[in-house]
């Protein structure tokens, strides 16, 4: 297998487009990865194409918006690692030596269409008459199974959005650049307890697109090729409870455990994560699943200024966060967690996810990233899990 | 050709995991055990997910008391059903779980607890537009 590099990548910002399809925020997220890794269209060999409400051709309407050149082209769906998952299928295009340089794009055109809606005859539907299978529900559920395990707080999931809705002030590309303080994330709306309005990420539109190559080709493009030390995709193994409720944690827990492994580092090396806070109740899960603290000590992880900007709680936030501090509290990891703002401000639209998590992970290990600037960062980790159930972890270095 | 005949409304289960009786008191949710490595399944299977068999799978009558494991009160809810309601995962005997709404207390947190001992129940849920009504199972706290 070859050693592969990332030479460029671009990410749209996320928002609502009413005024354009899914192709065409697709095709502005490819081009604008063709000019950062100064590679032409006609060099692509192959195209990976995510996106997970266009049933089919995604991709091959992606390239009639930018160009026709009669590659391949993989259209890849796998629920909310639908991004990601493409980017693996290019990253072992490259490695095995099929291709030398492969585009994966990752897109979603959700619009305002909530999770909510009902699908099918309403008379024969189980939604909350037999339970509920949304995902406020499952990840409200995740959340609790947490509580129950460690007596973690509605408050101490709450400081995951408190945190990342500070970072993306930061992020020009985020859907939402607002900050809210720990007392406002609680008064929000309730959504499904333990989480509120301002602990779910938004729905939205976007893109997001990578060129791969070979490491041994990467320098004819770039002097800054970012290496793919691991790409790894799990499924959710068998357990009896997980027939009912979906596991969210042991996928993760086997793709962080051979992410690490391929890559040869452990937690201590990261210099940040941009992990799946599809809801604020699961990002403090992944900081367990994914080994950044201990298990049972999340709660303590967000509170003790680790995942924050600067591994610091911001003196506006000092306050807030006080309470919830164990003085004795040593993280495994610094990794600055979310640096984006995350899905909760950054956005989610679900194909674009995958693809955009690596992008940011680029331009920090570029030195490009701006106010958010993860700093010296040299070792980052992407993390997406979608249901139900597959997780891919990407491990990227300087 | 005669129109075919307006067939009679059904009594339906909601769940191909509930099993219907005579009466709604006699109704019950089902299982199925692999004979081979003894995993056990909420409702009928072809295959089995943990040892790859098929089985053949032995049907169970599950019980219709058990614990709840997590639970989620819903604020928002899809369209046609009332909220706040409460969701739960409830822990059955047979070393499986069930989605359900809880019913029979209101929903907030200080009526429920992890383990909070529950009993199984059933009523009708919905009609369609053939008249057909479909069954549900929920769960109240055992008094």
């Amino acid at each position: 297998m070859r050693e592969v590099a990332v030479i460029g990548v671009s990410m749209i910002k996320f928002g609502r487009y009413p005024d354009r399809d899914f192709a065409q925020l697709a095709a502005q997220a490819g081009v604008e990865a063709l000019k950062d890794g100064s590679v032409e269209m006609k060099q692509i060999e192959a195209l990976y194409s995510g996106n997970l409400y266009q049933t089919s051709g995604s991709g091959q309407r992606i390239l009639q918006q930018m160009g026709q050149t009669g590659i391949p082209v993989v259209n890849v769906a796998n629920a909310c690692a639908t991004g990601s998952t493409a980017f693996r299928e290019a990253y072992y295009a490259i490695a095995s030596g099929a291709y030398d340089i492969v585009m994966a794009v990752g897109s979603e055109q959700m619009g305002k269409q909530g999770l909510l809606g009902s699908r099918g005859d309403p008379a024969t539907s189980l939604e909350g008459r037999v339970g509920s299978y949304m995902m406020p529900a499952v990840f409200g559920f995740a959340g609790m199974e947490h509580s129950r395990a460690y007596g973690t707080s509605q408050e101490q999931f709450a400081l995951a959005s408190v945190k990342n809705h500070f970072h993306s002030t930061m992020n020009p590309l985020a859907q939402y650049q607002k900050e809210s303080p720990l007392d406002e994330v609680l008064n929000s709306r309730m959504i499904s307890s333990p989480n509120t309005l301002l602990m779910c990420c938004p729905t939205g539109d976007g893109a997001a697109a990578a060129i791969l190559t070979s490491m041994d080709k990467a320098r004819q493009f770039t002097t800054q090729p970012i290496k793919v030390a691991a790409s790894v995709l799990t499924s959710d193994p068998y357990t009896p409870r997980g027939q009912t409720l979906p596991d969210i944690n042991t996928l993760t827990r086997n793709a962080a455990k051979i992410a690490y492994e391929t890559a040869g580092i452990g937690p201590e090396d990261l210099d940040q994560v941009e992990l799946h806070d599809c809801f604020a109740t699961a990002e403090l899960l992944h900081y367990e699943n994914l080994g950044l603290c201990g298990e049972g000590e999340a709660g303590a992880h967000v509170a003790s200024g680790a995942p924050w900007l600067g591994n610091t709680i911001p003196t506006k936030y000092q306050e807030d966060v006080a309470p919830y501090q164990d003085k004795t509290y040593q993280p495994k990891s610094k990794a600055v967690v979310n640096a984006s703002g995350g899905l909760l401000s950054k956005g989610h639209p679900l194909g674009a996810t995958g693809v955009a998590n690596i992008a940011e992970i680029v331009f920090h290990l570029r030195g490009q990233a701006g106010g958010r600037q993860v700093e010296g960062s040299k070792v980052g980790l992407a993390h997406v899990i979608g249901l139900c159930s597959a997780c891919t972890i990407n491990v990227l270095q300087k | 050709m005669a129109e075919a005949a307006q067939a009679a409304p059904e009594i339906r289960p909601l769940v191909p995991h509930l099993t219907l009786g005579e009466t709604r008191d006699q109704d019950y949710l089902n299982g199925s055990k692999c004979t081979k490595c003894g995993a056990v399944y909420v409702g009928p299977r072809l295959f089995c997910a943990e040892c790859s068999s098929q089985g053949p799978f032995e049907s169970l009558r599950l019980s219709d008391q058990g614990e709840v494991y997590v639970w989620s009160i819903i604020h928002q809810a899809t369209p046609y059903v009332k909220a706040p309601y409460i969701a739960a995962v409830v822990d059955l005997p047979e070393g499986v779980a069930v989605n359900t709404n809880i019913e029979g207390v209101e929903p907030d947190p200080k009526n429920l607890s992890f383990g909070m001992k529950v009993k199984m129940y059933t009523e009708k849920v919905s009609e369609d537009k053939e008249g057909n009504s479909y069954i549900a199972y929920k769960f109240k706290p055992v008094e």
